[in-house]
């Protein structure tokens, strides 16, 4: 492969990950800081079963989304790592310590 | 056996186990020291990354707190479960593809700058120090409340053991341990809450008792009705802007903390630290979402079993005159009617005063557990305290020998040397922290709002912008750290100068009407800001720096041709 091939596979691999961060971080943000502080009020007469919907995502709803949210990355950076063939070379990145090529 | 003697028995096996782990992981050379040879597995070190994070405070108060706080207690769970989002997509990777031992290393390398470097490692060991104290002081407490030892003895002994397998086996010996120590903690936390959420609900499960059981809708009542804060109504306690600020700051707080950002260079490769993160929050998460369960369904059935109840009965109940003696639990028949009544806790005619440190403390007992969960609670307790001081300890230690002494003062220095020095950097770590333990300053409450405040202001936004804002050059990190340290230092010793000066009141009431705990996010913007202009006005980046980070960014792909 010639030295601009490999810096086109390079950012459209950084492209990939930067969307898939950013459309991880508006679900964050939409589960925590949006449904659990700015529509407190709104959200609190909808109920969530026996709890107010806004009370649930607070205290329970967004911690659990935090945790899927950090899974759906590993395993899509696992796919983006394989498709690109980025994951065989791990195995020689620790020789290769330091190495700036 | 009494319950003195199964914690006894329990905290002396578990402290062996601690020891042994200290022995079999001794190391001899640095990178098993700072990083365990980058050899932990994903899960494992999601675990230690767990009882690292959860300290004594999160195990032993956090609970009650929150059934304190009613809905604003969210500040501290999402708070304190947001940033990890944000480590696992925005750093963590990154870091441990960068692949060396410490945070100030990445910072002084990407901002090629030995200044910026020693910026880092003093605000490494300052917010670790503020940290640390509040530690050994649990350690002190957990035994002197179970084991009638005097706290300066409590101390001493935690540090003793904290000192053997830090000092002997580095990074790979405090994570081994803290493995174990998070299954130690974990267990005694979720026994109780599965116990008090049977009892109440029938329902095993406690998100589930809490999410389908009208329990927490019938304590919001019964808090009205005796004139106490609606439990489900958001900003009765904070403003909904300090809500939302204080829950940005720990978020972004947690993902700059240097002794958690630290532990995903521990493992082997990018992949790995991806996945450690999601472990890590699953492991914690436990906690989190059990915490508001019991904070709701022990303070329910405390006001239940109490309130108007004849004060002669409620002493014969066995857990109430033992808390009544500890003076965590005080009862009062001001009105000499006989019976107690619960009031609003500022009221002066109430008559039961909580301690929020009993909701976690007493639900054995409330729930009837057999003597040697009381024993677990207090063993997880020690746990918790133990696991979080010597990961901070180890922060300490690293941001000493290795970012000041070695990659500063003396780069030529062998091996030896520095494995040396950064056993004895350790060693005083644990005096140091003892100490503080033993005297704790008067401010020691308030190192919250300094280690998270000066956390997100200053590492978060120059780690986030090394990693991805190529054009970022060394005069803007530098003047954004700069203006983002002193801004939030400034704020909240203005806002706490009556606890750190001793001042009669606030120099300041708020910023804008925003609190201590919530500026760091204010400074973490105007570190961003201020980074963002001055690097565009300066010269970029010299080409090694921005080939450096084009190689952070991939876990392989430049290699591979």
């Amino acid at each position: 492969m010639s030295n601009d091939q490999v810096n086109e596979k390079q950012k459209q691999y950084w492209k990939k990950n930067l969307r898939l961060i950013l459309s991880l971080l508006a679900v964050w943000f939409l589960v925590s800081l949006f449904a659990g502080v700015i529509l407190a009020k709104p959200l609190s007469n909808v109920s969530f079963f026996e709890l107010p919907l806004s009370f649930w995502f607070a205290h329970q709803g967004s911690i659990i989304v935090f945790v899927i949210l950090i899974f759906i990355y590993a395993i899509r950076m696992d796919r983006l790592d394989k498709e690109f063939g980025a994951e065989e070379v791990i195995l020689t990145e620790k020789d290769e310590k330091g190495d700036e090529s | 056996m009494t319950v003195e003697a199964l914690t006894l028995t329990l905290v002396v096996i578990t402290f062996g186990i601690y020891i042994y782990i200290g022995w079999w992981a001794k190391v001899k050379d640095t990178s098993n020291f700072f990083v365990a040879g980058n050899e932990i597995p994903a899960m494992a070190n999601g675990a230690a990354i767990a009882a690292d994070w959860m300290s004594a405070a999160s195990f032993l108060s956090m609970a009650g707190l929150i059934s304190f706080l009613g809905y604003d207690g969210t500040i501290y769970l999402m708070g304190w479960t947001g940033g990890y989002v944000l480590l696992a997509l925005l750093l963590a990777p990154y870091l441990r593809k960068f692949g060396r031992y410490t945070v100030p290393d990445f910072i002084g390398d990407r901002y090629y700058s030995n200044k910026t470097r020693a910026v880092a490692a003093i605000a490494t060991l300052f917010i670790s120090l503020t940290y640390v104290a509040g530690q050994m002081r649990g350690v002190g407490i957990v035994f002197s409340r179970y084991l009638q030892v005097d706290i300066v003895v409590g101390v001493l002994i935690g540090m003793a053991i904290v000192a053997f397998f830090a000092v002997l086996g580095g990074m790979k010996g405090i994570t081994w341990t803290q493995v174990i120590q998070y299954f130690v903690l974990i267990i005694a936390f979720i026994i109780p809450a599965v116990a008090i959420s049977l009892q109440l609900t029938g329902n095993p499960v406690p998100q589930l008792a809490f999410t389908f059981s009208d329990i927490a809708e019938s304590l919001s009542q019964l808090q009205v009705d005796l004139g106490m804060t609606e439990f489900l109504e958001p900003f009765t306690n904070m403003t909904g802007l300090n809500v939302f600020l204080v829950t940005l700051t720990l978020m972004i707080g947690t993902a700059g903390l240097p002794h958690v950002i630290v532990r995903f260079y521990t493992v082997k490769d990018v992949r790995s630290a991806r996945w450690s993160a999601g472990w890590a929050l699953i492991f914690i998460a436990l906690l989190y979402l059990t915490a508001p369960v019991i904070g709701v369904f022990a303070k329910y059935n405390l006001i239940d079993t109490l309130n108007e109840t004849d004060i002669t009965e409620a002493r014969d109940i066995s857990w109430v005159s033992k808390w009544e003696e500890t003076g965590l639990l005080t009862l009062d028949d001001k009105n000499g009617d006989g019976t107690l009544n619960f009031m609003n806790e500022n009221s002066p005619d109430n008559e039961v005063m909580i301690d929020k440190d009993i909701i976690v403390l007493s639900t054995p007992e409330v729930a009837e557990l057999a003597p040697i969960v009381i024993a677990l609670v207090a063993a997880g307790g020690l746990a918790a305290a133990l696991s979080t001081a010597s990961g901070l300890l180890l922060a300490m230690s690293s941001a000493v020998s290795h970012d000041l002494y070695y990659r500063i003062f003396r780069p030529d220095a062998t091996e030896k040397q520095r494995l040396a020095v950064g056993r004895i950097m350790i060693f005083l770590a644990v005096i140091l922290a003892g100490y503080f333990g033993i005297n704790p300053p008067g401010f020691v409450g308030e190192v919250v709002a300094f280690a998270f405040g000066l956390a997100a202001a200053s590492l978060f936004p120059a780690i986030l912008l090394g990693i991805f804002d190529k054009r970022m050059n060394r005069q803007g990190a530098t003047w954004g750290i700069i203006v983002g340290l002193v801004f939030t230092l400034t704020m909240i010793l203005l806002m706490r100068s009556v606890q750190v000066f001793g001042t009669e009141t606030q120099v300041l009431e708020n910023f804008l009407g925003v609190d201590a705990l919530g500026i760091g996010a204010v400074g973490a913007l105007f570190n961003f800001i201020i980074a963002f202009v001055v690097s565009r006005m300066t010269s970029p980046p010299p080409e090694e720096i921005s080939q450096m980070v084009e190689d952070i960014r991939l876990p392989n792909i430049t290699k591979k041709e």
